[in-house]
């Protein structure tokens, strides 16, 4: 954190800094201001890859200035691919992995084998099963559902052919696809090939290092995480539209606060279910508390509200912060975007840190292992180890008095409800109103915080000029906790802060004009959503011919890497913003390929700026280009229909 | 519940690769909106928030009605059981929306009680003040639910009281109110839908405060040829009533429908909506996507409404924008003007009177081509099915009371001056009100184009031509033409040499390609009459003789029919010299004269290339066209065939063919038979079968004239195969099957077929043709 901007316009996050200094407690701002990020594996110039290194090949000072190349004589592109693409190979395996665990738990459920899980949305079994060629007529659920659960399983290990799903892709899409070589034969086996080609001595032409990546990310994209998010869809229900709150003032004085951080619903899901068990409740009451008061952090956060209207107490940089309330009686942890601190802040307070995950424990954390087989029990012995907690609170309470109302849910199947209820369910009022331009375009706005910026500020200027513009804003991950901080999630936001276009959409469908469509696996909804709105028709044929742009203003993890990368390839235009530089930028050869060649191939390519006005400025300026090139830069008459019109009808 | 398997359920429910929607079945409920579980009433907030309003109102709406239908049914189970029968009369769609929307039949009570449950499950919460969830999907449900329900509402009333509402076209003295229009009704009225003479409906709830305002806004929905279709009242005015004591006639002969005094009557339009779907789009019953696309794309309906919006009509309003119908008011209601649902804006309101129908075209998105024909009286198809009747009558022609004829011939272009109009004798003006005059109507035609085969295509349109003055009703053609005029046609200044400006107009408008002048002489001499006729006499005797002569072996080419494609659009007719349109309106030269007014028409030139096969009537050139005309949907037709490959069927069909396979042979139905036939369908019921652009072995749509043609289903054997008619059919063609079965030596066919007076069943039919020793029954087996 730069020491002149303020490191958040979260209230609760300025209030509980102030408590946190009180109570001698360092913080991720505090880290931020101590320690700068190193300049030279900042724009992806050091290469780590064997111990003749680490080399450091930075771009010259002067222009002309000599470019320095590895002991190995690895180029500073080459270096630079090698760390884009090793991160996209980290990101990837974070979704997939997740993606993994969701279909080993819905293979066992589909068996029948772990008694609380089950099959719960058969309509959507049915769709996953044909889109992955299962009959499914005339078979039982369950075979259908053990099929699916194999095959589904099968799609990460896969040797040969692609994985199933692109099929859902655009066809124009999948032509760039195969015409480029980069259909992912499995999911692992592209990750694999990254760790294989980035070792000392492989792959040494950029260009080839980064088409490994893009085959990588699509397998992410399209494939670990798509597969996660139907599969858990299956399991606990297609989200739909629901109320809640946000912000760290839905925790409760007077009630045991468990937080659920993280990423997967397997557990959370589960906690969920625990925290209703009447025998707890009690429990709760004999040790002076009035209830269990649950909510989530991160990604395991939208995973329940999606699917619950479980409230938020947070996103990504304020996990430190919830702990200094001193109300929180036990954060309880799986995978992904967990900060180590969080075990030394809690030793300030009575706060528990459960670790619960097989992939991951944290030095000095309680563990509690989850093991689906006895998920609820695993649950129970958490909230209860919670509810024992609640008695050791210490020191002063302070919940800061601030959370916004939200409505949440919105996911593909339900976008598609909303527009034209169970009988005419489609994209095409959406359609409509962008090609008559009440709405200028469709903004994907995604992704992490990043403590080297002002926290939520680039998220919130972005989101809000991008409406006023009348763009339809998509959002999950921590980008969705920052907008219903703001209430930017409300229906009443779009009377706020929306153009008169979008407003009026906003009114008639009576959405927000920022849709949350859940965690950060999520984002296939957006690809998939993209996608129905290319076969809905009138807006070209193609995700690249959409009105439309991707961003994550804030960006910190792997996992934003892959995803941007994955949208860039599936044609979609996507600004990074929020860390000081952008990891290719000590190769010009990288970052012009990235930034500019990509989008002769793949109709969409990558851009960073540090301004979130000016991300704004070119998004619209993209979408605006897009609209020219429909024909959607002027007025449309109204076509009047005769019989002969009529006739022409297909 | 809907019987379709699951494959196409769930890819009903998505045009794209995901699972979009929820499965509509009685045993799952929408999850949606068990999730929706807060629930607070709303107010109006006033000028913002409009489309919340609208969905708040109608949600609420749709509560009551779901809870009056529930708790009538309830009742009505109490009372009469759950095995009572209940049905609107003569129709083969059951309720149709409830039919059409979740392939669900509702014969008795008791099937009402899942369709209550569907409806529970499609209501969602009402709409929270502050923080809402997003309404509009949910809102379209609750407008779904709606219709569900008032069709049960209003089907129950027919057990309540079967004469509850007028039965047939027409009002009566004592009761004005139609109710559900029956298959006979909807399949004649259809027809003008499919060909154009109707672009659609305007549904009107209430009435305006002046009379003569409802009057002259139904004269202005006539003049752009839509029907008009009424329910419920304002303050206790309804519009029929308004427009009875204007003095015009109402009834679906003036396309001034009257359905019922209560909102719940709107049904009545949307099931007429949801059956043209199913009988002339061929959508099967439960394919809900599809039968409320082919509304919003081929039915231009629309509503207006007049007064106060309650909740129910908002919840009816919710209804019709499912099916892609606009609603217009006269009242400041909000508005809902993205697009999306319907083609255009949803809901527009305070429109004035004076350009509440214009301004509900334009929303709709229709044109409208206005006949301007220079008369002074209105004039439009609207008023073809008006009738001028006792006191009314100014004047009177034929009829059997004095001779009335017509007649079309071509002329030199030297000989006739464009725009003559004569009359010959008396005048309106000369004679009495309540008067009879001989009458000739003597048309010359000249062009470049004209040839002699198109005189009587000509001919045949006065009949329709001069019907569609308002005020002058017309019957008949030839010399058995019958023309009524009315006093109030009078009063506005009409005379009988309008009837020559509108032929004048028309024949200009409609076959200008073809004809560059028209001179029009009418007759009321008596002396002049006779002369025309004898002349006329020999001209018809000449035209019978020509076209009975031609064969389908000496010609070429055929001519294709593709009309209906607007309804049907997999349809394709093939008209031969032997086999005319199914619908009966268009044989072979109508189709060449149609051809050569409009080369890019529906009506091509199919050459028949070589013959594949001569007995089923199949070639090259016509399977070929088929092909493509049918976009690949059908592939080969065979023309004499009702077996193997028969031709489509669009819905217009005069009656259909259906295999007695115990029989050995066929029967046929007309459409006017409303009775059940030895197949075990009524008419209706095969139609629904047949229609729809499918190819359908064992069944057959096809003209009434077509039944005495050598090629009526030559390839089994013609009609030594039918071995059941109605006995009012029979008598129509007498004289012509007689010559027909004559001509193959069996000269009393006609009476060794069954009718319904001896056999309604099929078991009864083979006794009856076994007893008369029916040549069928030594015939090789059908199948």
């Amino acid at each position: 954190m730069a020491e002149n901007k303020p490191i958040s316009v979260d209230k609760t996050v300025l209030e509980l800094y102030e408590k946190a200094k009180k109570d001698g407690v360092n913080t991720v701002f505090d880290r931020a201001m101590d320690m700068k990020p190193c300049p030279i594996g900042a724009e992806g110039s050091c290469c780590k890859n064997c111990a003749m290194g680490p080399c450091r090949v930075p771009l010259p000072k002067k222009e002309g200035g000599e470019q320095k190349v590895g002991l190995c004589g690895a180029t500073a592109a080459t270096i630079a691919a090698r760390n884009f693409i090793r991160m996209i190979a980290g990101g990837a395996s974070a979704h997939s992995d997740h993606g993994r665990g969701v279909a080993e738990t819905f293979l066992l459920a589909a068996k029948g084998e772990i008694p609380n899980y089950r099959v719960r949305d058969t309509q959507k079994l049915y769709q996953l099963a044909m889109d992955m060629g299962i009959e499914i007529e005339g078979r039982e659920d369950k075979d259908i559902a053990v099929e699916l659960g194999e095959k589904a399983l099968a799609e990460f290990g896969r040797q040969t052919g692609h994985i199933s799903l692109l099929e859902k892709a655009p066809e124009k899409r999948k032509d760039i696809w195969k015409k480029e070589g980069v259909m992912p034969r499995g999911v692992d086996r592209e990750i694999v090939e990254i760790m294989h080609r980035t070792h000392m001595g492989v792959d040494q032409d950029y260009k080839s290092l980064l088409k490994q990546g893009t085959r990588a990310a699509i397998g992410d994209g399209w494939g670990g995480s798509m597969l996660a998010t139907d599969l858990q869809d299956i399991l606990f229900g297609v989200p739909v539209p629901v109320i809640s709150e946000a912000n760290l003032g839905v925790l409760k004085k007077d009630e045991v606060n468990i937080i659920v951080h993280g990423h997967e619903p397997l557990l959370s899901e589960m906690i969920v279910l625990a925290s209703h068990d009447p025998e707890l409740l009690s429990l709760a009451k004999s040790k002076g508390a009035n209830g269990i008061n649950l909510s989530g952090m991160c990604c395991t956060a939208n995973e329940v509200l999606m699917r619950h209207g479980i409230p938020i107490s947070g996103n990504f940089l304020q996990q430190e912060f919830a702990i200094v309330t001193g109300a929180v009686d036990a954060m309880v942890v799986d995978v992904q975007c967990i900060m180590q601190s969080l075990v030394s802040v809690a030793s300030c307070y009575h706060t528990k840190i459960i670790t619960t995950n097989p992939k991951a424990d944290i030095t000095g954390a309680t563990r509690i292992e989850f093991h689906e087989h006895d998920a609820l029990n695993s649950a129970k012995k958490i909230v209860r180890s919670a509810i024992e907690n609640f008695k050791n609170r210490k020191g002063e309470v302070v919940i800061p008095n601030h959370k916004s109302k939200m409505i949440a849910g919105f996911s593909h199947e339900t976008i598609n409800y909303l527009l034209g209820g169970s009988f005419r369910a489609s994209y095409k009022p959406l359609n409509d109103n962008i090609i008559n331009g009440r709405i200028r375009g469709i903004a994907g706005v995604v992704g992490c915080n990043n403590a080297r910026t002002t926290h939520d500020s680039h998220h919130l200027i972005l989101i809000k000029e991008l409406i006023k513009n009348d763009v339809i804003v998509l959002t999950t991950g921590c980008s969705a906790i920052t907008a219903a901080k703001e209430g930017l999630l409300t229906p009443e936001a779009a009377y706020e802060y929306a153009g008169p276009g979008l407003r009026e959409v906003c009114e008639t469908v009576g959405i927000p004009p920022v849709l949350h469509m859940g965690s950060c696996v999520d984002n296939s909804r957006i690809l998939m959503a993209a996608t129905a709105v290319v076969k809905d028709g009138g807006l070209g044929n193609d995700i690249s011919d959409l009105p439309a742009a991707g961003a994550a203003p804030e960006w910190m993890s792997e996992k934003a890497i892959s995803i941007g990368h994955y949208f860039v390839v599936s044609g979609v235009y996507t600004v990074f913003s929020g860390s000081e530089t952008f990891p290719v930028f000590g190769s010009k050869d990288v970052t012009k390929y990235l930034f500019e060649e990509m989008q002769e191939t793949y109709g969409g390519m990558w851009d960073f700026t540090s301004d979130p006005m000016e991300m704004a400025k070119k998004m619209i300026a993209h979408i605006d280009k897009k609209r020219k090139a429909l024909g959607l830069d002027k007025a449309r008459e109204r076509v009047l229909f005769d019989m002969e019109a009529r006739r022409e009808l297909v | 519940m809907p019987s379709l398997g699951r494959r196409y359920r769930a890819a009903a429910l998505s045009r794209f690769t995901t699972g979009e929607g929820k499965e509509l079945s009685l045993l799952t409920p929408l999850t949606f909106h068990l999730t929706s579980k807060f629930g607070v009433g709303i107010r109006n907030t006033g000028g913002k928030k409009v489309s919340k309003i609208i969905a708040s109102a109608g949600i609420r709406g749709a509560h009551k009605i779901v809870e009056r239908a529930d708790k009538k049914l309830k009742e009505s189970i109490d009372k009469w059981g759950p095995n009572q029968d209940v049905a609107f009369p003569n129709s083969g769609y059951y309720l149709p929306i409830i039919y059409g929307m979740l392939g669900h039949k509702v014969e008795k009570l008791k099937d009402m009680e899942s369709v209550i449950s569907v409806c529970k499950n499609l209501l969602p919460a009402p709409v929270r003040e502050k923080f809402h969830l997003p309404y509009l999907g949910p809102a379209l449900d609750a407008g779904m639910a709606t219709f569900f329900s008032e069709e049960m509402l209003e089907a129950i009333k027919y057990i309540e009281n079967p004469n509850v509402y007028v039965k047939g076209e027409d009002v009566t003295d004592s009761n004005f109110w139609l109710g559900a229009a029956d298959d006979i009704i909807m399949r004649k009225r259809g027809v003008e839908f499919v060909d154009g003479t109707a672009p659609g409906f305007a549904a009107i709830l209430g009435a305006p405060e002046d009379p003569k305002i409802a009057a002259k806004i139904a004269l202005e929905l006539q003049e752009k040829n839509l029907y008009v279709f009424m329910a419920a009242t304002t303050d206790g005015r309804s519009m029929p009533e308004q427009l009875i004591s204007e003095g015009v006639q109402v009834g679906w002969g003036t396309r001034l429908v009257p359905f019922g005094p209560e909102s719940s009557a709107a049904i009545f339009a949307i099931g007429f909506a949801t059956r043209a779907a199913m009988s002339f789009g061929g959508i099967e019953p439960g394919d809900y996507r599809k039968i409320l696309i082919y509304n919003k794309d081929r039915i231009f309906a629309f509503a207006i409404t007049f007064g106060y919006v309650s909740d129910d009509w908002y919840a009816n309003g919710l209804g019709c924008v499912n099916y892609g119908f606009p609603i217009i008011a006269d009242t400041p209601i909000p508005e809902i003007l993205p697009t999306g649902i319907c083609t255009y804006e949803h809901v527009v309101s305070n429109i004035p009177h004076e350009s509440i129908v214009s301004k509900a075209i334009e929303v709709r998105g229709l044109k409208v081509t206005v006949t301007k024909v220079p008369v002074p009286v209105s004039y439009g198809p609207a008023f073809e099915g008006e009738r001028v009747r006792g006191d009314d009558i100014y004047l009177e022609a034929g009829g059997g009371r004095t001779h009335a004829v017509e007649l079309v011939v071509s002329s030199d272009m030297n000989k006739i001056t464009d725009g003559k109009i004569e009359v010959v004798g008396p005048d309106l003006k000369d004679v009495q009100p309540g008067s009879r005059l001989p009458l000739a109507i003597f048309v010359e035609v000249a062009g470049r184009q004209m040839q002699e085969d198109f005189e009587p295509i000509l001919e045949r349109q006065i009949h329709h031509l001069i019907n569609y003055a308002q005020g002058i009703m017309h019957i008949g053609q030839r010399d058995i033409a019958w023309l009524r005029v009315a006093k109030q046609a009078v009063d506005k200044g009409f005379k009988l040499s309008n009837i020559g400006d509108i032929l004048h107009a028309k024949f200009h408008q409609d076959f200008g390609s073809i004809l560059d002048k028209v001179q029009v002489t009418i007759f009321t001499e008596e002396k002049k009459v006779n002369e025309i006729l004898g002349k006329a006499r020999a001209i018809y005797k000449k035209r019978d003789d020509r076209i009975a002569g031609m064969t389908d072996e000496d010609t070429d080419p055929f001519y294709s029919c593709t009309l209906c494609q607007s309804f049907a659009p997999s349809h394709v007719c093939i008209v031969t010299p032997e086999r005319t349109g199914l619908c009966g309106a268009y044989n072979w030269l109508d189709c060449k004269a149609s051809n050569e007014i409009n080369p890019t028409g529906p009506n091509q030139p199919v050459p028949k290339k070589e013959v594949i096969d001569a007995r089923y009537g199949q070639w090259k050139g016509v399977d070929e066209f088929v092909s493509k005309a049918s976009r690949g949907n059908v592939l080969t037709a065979d023309a004499y065939s009702i077996m193997r490959n028969p031709m489509t069927s669009c819905g217009c069909f005069e009656a259909i063919s259906a295999l007695l396979p115990t029989c050995n042979g066929i029967m046929t139905v007309d459409r006017d038979t409303a009775d059940m036939t030895p197949c075990g369908m009524k008419f209706t019921t095969l139609a629904g079968t047949v229609g729809g652009g499918n190819v359908t072995p064992g069944f057959l749509g096809h003209s009434k004239y077509y039944i005495t043609s050598k090629k009526f289903i030559a390839a089994e054997g013609g009609i030594k195969r039918l071995v059941w008619m109605p006995k009012s059919l029979k008598e129509e063609i007498r004289d012509r099957f007689s010559k027909r079965a004559s001509e193959i030596g069996c000269p009393d066919l006609l009476d060794r077929i069954a009718d319904e007076t001896v056999a309604v069943t099929e078991e009864e039919v083979l006794t009856y043709i076994t007893e008369k020793q029916h040549p069928v029954l030594t015939m090789e087996p059908i199948m």
